[in-house]
């Protein structure tokens, strides 16, 4: 904390601490009150889903752009006698690539192990026409697959070169986009939320310039003032985050699990530390709702001077 | 302590005063009176800084009214006991709550104890501390707003018709209230149309009478 910081910082706990019997000079707004929990609620739990959607199309993009890094699959389906020639000619083209970073022959144990699941263990992989597999990998720049393919057409007959991850592209542009308009959502209902605060806290001013009035000829200034209401609208709005953010939470927990396979919508779900990130939610609406009323308070009571 | 000094108030309208000249001077006795409009609680208004004068100086213990930021204000208030003439509370707060209520704003409230109660019992509330101030009489919200002014000692009392709607009897044991805080040094100044106090006061302390007629202010007025 810095010089010029620390004063700041203390007038705004002060603020926030304060004399609580000051709030006790400003009468009760219960409608007011209710609408400000509600509100808090209401913007809590759609941040929840907000956060939710942002992490999910954000693991969905990494997951789906590592995939691309990684593989493209050269397959050779060549007569028993030429598959070994085929094999090392293919091998040789793939070095000579530029954005390919390694080129490598699954064996025989690897084949087995990918057809297991459809034929069994003890496949006899040898008396069966099996095309020889190629595991590629890319340089972050990638290769240029239409002239490896014409590469491949006139050195390898028997070669096909697989990079079906590639259609994916769009999605995860897609996928990215998505996350964006997540965080865009979650700063448009910090925004809404300040505002809507702002508004009840106007109101709850504007009913009690009375009160203001008779609070100034005994002396009170502009902080005590404000304090009452700064404290009492921050603890609503951290009330109504808190309960808006465990029933999203609740909602969010409540929804269909899928494996990962699934997709999109079954992964809706937080991961791990992910159901950490909307414990922030209360105390960021708190600290919004501070400011809100902190800067509408004092705004009404410089004008009612 | 206060002074007003050549000092000009007017509601947008005609000038209600020009060239208005008045001091609170430490320890002195004064009241005001003169005719319903004359604009007696305007000038109270002028000395504690509920509003500014269109042209002249005021002063609030030596510091310029015109240039005082609101925190100046306020803290000029605390060293101000004022009555209003229109008795303003905190309507949803018991009647001892808004009396302790200078205190509270200025952090002294652990000194409500005691004199609270003793105040509240003197100017005869004792029976009234939790009713809320619209359920009071008019002289009992007169009471309950003298007592408030003076709960936290301050340097200089300002009533304005603290004695309008309260029978001689009370009238006069609010009069000691005041006398006996100017015997403590305080400085009083009252706005009043009460010859009948005015005299009563005059027999226990030095009081001055000023009136205010026609936008001018006169000394000494005869009884
Ligand atoms: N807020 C206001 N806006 C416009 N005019 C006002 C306002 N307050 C008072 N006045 C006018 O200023 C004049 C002086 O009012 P003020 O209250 O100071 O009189 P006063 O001497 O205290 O009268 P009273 O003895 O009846 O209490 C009156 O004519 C009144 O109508
Ligand atoms: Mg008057």
């Amino acid at each position: 904390m810095n010089a010029r910081g620390t004063p700041g910082l203390r007038r705004a706990l002060a603020l926030l601490v304060g004399d609580p019997s000051a709030d006790r000079a400003v009468p009760p707004t219960g409608f007011t009150a209710r609408l400000t929990v509600f509100t808090a609620g209401a913007m809590a739990f759609l941040a929840v889903f907000a956060i939710a959607f942002s992490l999910a199309t954000g693991r969905l993009a990494d997951r789906w752009s590592s995939e691309l890094a990684r593989t493209a699959t050269l397959r050779i389906s060549a007569p028993a006698d030429q598959a070994d020639a085929q094999v090392g000619r293919a091998l040789t083209v793939l070095e000579q690539t530029p954005g390919v970073a390694t080129a490598r022959a699954l064996d025989d144990d690897e084949e087995r192990a990918l057809l297991e699941p459809w034929f069994g263990p003890d496949l006899p992989l040898d008396t069966l026409p099996i095309p020889q597999l190629i595991e590629i990998t890319e340089t972050a720049e990638g290769y240029d697959a239409t002239g490896l393919r014409a590469r491949l057409q006139a050195e390898v007959p028997g070669a096909v070169l697989d990079d079906h991850t590639r259609w994916r592209v769009p999605l995860v542009a897609a996928a990215e986009r998505l996350r964006t308009l997540g965080w865009v959502a979650l700063l448009l209902i910090g925004a809404a939320t300040a505002a809507m605060i702002t508004l009840a806290a106007q109101s709850a001013l504007s009913a009690n310039a009375q009160v203001i009035r008779v609070m100034r000829l005994v002396g009170a200034r502009d902080t005590y003032i404000a304090g009452a209401f700064v404290r009492r609208f921050t603890l609503r709005s951290g009330l109504g985050a808190a309960i808006g953010t465990a029933l999203g939470l609740v909602a969010v927990a409540a929804l269909p699990d899928g494996s990962d396979a699934s997709g999109f919508l079954t992964g809706l779900g937080f991961r791990g530390a992910g159901w950490l990130v909307p414990l922030l939610i209360p105390p960021l609406a708190a600290v919004t709702a501070f400011f809100a009323t902190r800067a509408a308070a004092l705004r009404t009571l410089r004008s009612q001077a | 302590m206060i002074e007003l000094s050549d000092v000009a108030y007017s509601y947008g309208g005609a000038q209600l005063f020009t060239n208005l000249t008045l001091a609170l001077t430490p320890g002195s006795f004064q009241f005001l009176t003169g005719p319903s409009g004359a604009g007696k609680t305007t000038l109270l208004k002028l000395c504690y800084g509920d509003l500014r004068a269109t042209a002249g100086r005021v002063s609030l213990f030596g510091q310029d009214a015109a240039t005082m930021s609101r925190d100046d204000v306020a803290m000029a208030r605390r060293r101000i006991g004022v009555v209003h003439q229109d008795c303003q509370f905190l309507d949803h707060l018991p009647v001892a709550e808004n009396i302790a209520l200078p205190l509270q704003v200025s952090q002294r409230a652990a000194e409500a104890d005691g004199n609270l109660d003793e105040l509240m019992a003197w100017v005869g509330l004792s029976g009234q501390a939790q009713q809320r101030p619209p359920e009071l009489s008019g002289g009992e919200r007169q009471r309950a707003a003298l007592a408030r002014a003076v709960i936290t000692s301050p340097d200089v009392i300002i009533a304005d018709e603290p004695t309008g709607n309260v029978d001689w009897e009370m009238s006069q044991r609010l009069l000691t209230l005041l006398v006996e805080l100017n015997r403590m040094g305080k400085t009083v100044l009252i706005a009043t149309h009460d010859m009948n106090l005015i005299r009563a006061a005059k027999s226990q302390v030095s009081a001055h009478v000023l009136r205010l007629k026609d936008g001018r202010l006169q000394a000494g007025v005869a009884l």
